[in-house]
């Protein structure tokens, strides 16, 4: 019951958080507020005992994420302009997939019971046989390398791509450019 | 932040601090909350924290780009190198258990190297989309 | 379910509708960004919660402890996060480059200044 309730404070503090973001104008602003979600996001990973999940989010969301986006402040403007157009249909598709959403949600099992569907099946093989075939008690980790290995591959792939795509657009020759801008 | 005697003080007591608990993360994943990702971050957080502090042209001198581009190539290379490894052993692709004496020991000592690839291939890209973004001067567009 | 649970998952939906608003109806390519990384993480959340058991504790596996969460929406979640990281470091390249090359990061007047350009 307490965690339930931990989460739901923590739920209307990033709720609170979010709002302020659509409405505010000042970019700073929002970035900093963006950094809070994160961090509020990383607690609640925490209330619900993903501990690997918590510290990921919290070094990547709340640290790397607004270093970039502080620095792309920097180079662009950081006013947003006020907006024009109507923003009725847009509200009315969010609140009609939103509705669409909570009537789903009534499907889902009840949080925190041990008996729901997606503890059968695989889970119980992982947590039983995974420390004893590969000698590691932190079982995500195991399944992370080694039964789903695969994945972090491509993840990993998938994180390289995004590297090089970035020095692509953004690279600059610092000899040349000075050259060509002397010409 | 040439005159803040105390950042550049703390920074410097801080930042090997940080880069030991990033180095704890990465081969305490096994035993505890961590592994290759969050580790990778933390060794790039405090490269960046050192540009923030020093400038990042002395930044530069310190980790030069040819090694940050080094970096991201070769945590990948180290993922699939172990992959091939396994089949030049006589297993499949991936397969961790050919790789010692012993399928468990070589399940561990398989995990312990793939995860160091991915720890390495994130440090690389984090800094290196930090040193593109921060070497980029601003146009004329910019805000005045 | 009793109604603390549905508030809770209704909440996670709404994070989920906040980001999607936000992508769509605001204008601003920055602002654009954050809102999807709004969505994003509001998605890990709804992966997440499931995979949580009332008096369970973190899955990693030690003597004296016998019920864990589930394990396998983590796995799944640590890979989203790093690669909605690395999306978000290319979305932020590309503003860069087209800030550079149109001088605004507004999408109207960057919509306007093709439009006179034909």
């Amino acid at each position: 019951m307490t965690t339930t309730l931990i989460n739901t404070v923590l739920l209307l503090m990033m709720a609170a958080t979010a709002i302020g973001i659509v409405r505010s104008r000042n970019l700073f602003a929002v970035v900093i507020l963006g950094s809070l979600y994160s961090f509020l996001m990383a607690t609640i990973f925490l209330v619900l005992d993903a501990v690997d999940v918590s510290m990921t989010e919290a070094a990547v969301g709340a640290g790397i994420s607004t270093v970039l986006l502080l620095s792309t402040l920097y180079l662009t403007r950081s006013e947003e302009a006020k907006p024009i157009h109507n923003p009725l249909l847009p509200l009315a598709v969010a609140l009609v997939t939103g509705g669409l959403l909570m009537y789903g949600t009534l499907g889902l099992p009840e949080f925190g019971s041990p008996d729901s569907v997606i503890h059968q099946h695989v889970v119980p093989r992982y947590l039983q046989q995974g420390p004893i075939e590969t000698g590691v008690p932190n079982v995500v980790t195991a399944i992370l390398a080694s039964y789903r290995g695969f994945d972090t591959l491509g993840e990993v792939t998938v994180v390289f791509t995004g590297g090089v795509g970035v020095i692509m657009l953004l690279r600059r020759r610092w000899r040349s450019d000075r050259k060509r801008s002397e010409k | 932040m040439r005159g803040y005697l105390v950042l550049r003080v703390i920074a410097k007591l801080l930042i090997p601090f940080i880069l030991v608990f990033g180095l704890y993360v990465q081969f305490h994943g096994d035993f505890g909350p961590g592994g290759g990702f969050q580790a990778g971050v933390i060794v790039a957080a405090a490269v960046i924290f050192h540009a923030l502090i020093f400038g990042l042209p002395r930044t530069r001198r310190v980790v030069p780009e040819w090694v940050v581009e080094t970096t991201v190539a070769a945590g990948l290379l180290l993922y699939i190198g172990v992959g091939i490894a396994g089949m030049l052993l006589g297993g499949t692709f991936l397969d961790y258990s050919i790789l010692l004496h012993d399928p468990v020991h070589g399940q561990h000592r398989g995990i312990l190297l793939v995860e160091l690839g991915v720890g390495i291939t994130v440090a690389g890209v984090m800094l290196m989309i930090f040193y593109m973004f921060a070497g980029r001067t601003r146009t004329p567009h910019s805000e005045k | 379910m009793n109604v603390l649970d549905l508030v809770n998952y209704w909440i996670a939906m709404m994070l989920l509708v906040t980001g999607l608003y936000i992508v769509i109806a605001r204008g601003n390519l920055v602002k654009k960004l954050v809102g999807l990384s709004i969505f994003q993480t509001s998605v890990y959340l709804i992966y997440i919660s499931p995979s949580k058991i009332l008096g369970g504790t973190a899955p990693i596996v030690a003597p004296g402890l016998d019920l864990y969460s589930n394990p396998l929406p983590h796995v799944l979640i640590l890979t989203a996060i790093v690669v909605g990281v690395a999306t978000i470091a290319l979305g932020l390249a590309l503003v860069v480059r087209i800030h550079e090359a149109y001088g605004t990061i507004e999408e109207d007047e960057i919509h306007a200044q093709e439009l006179d350009a034909e």
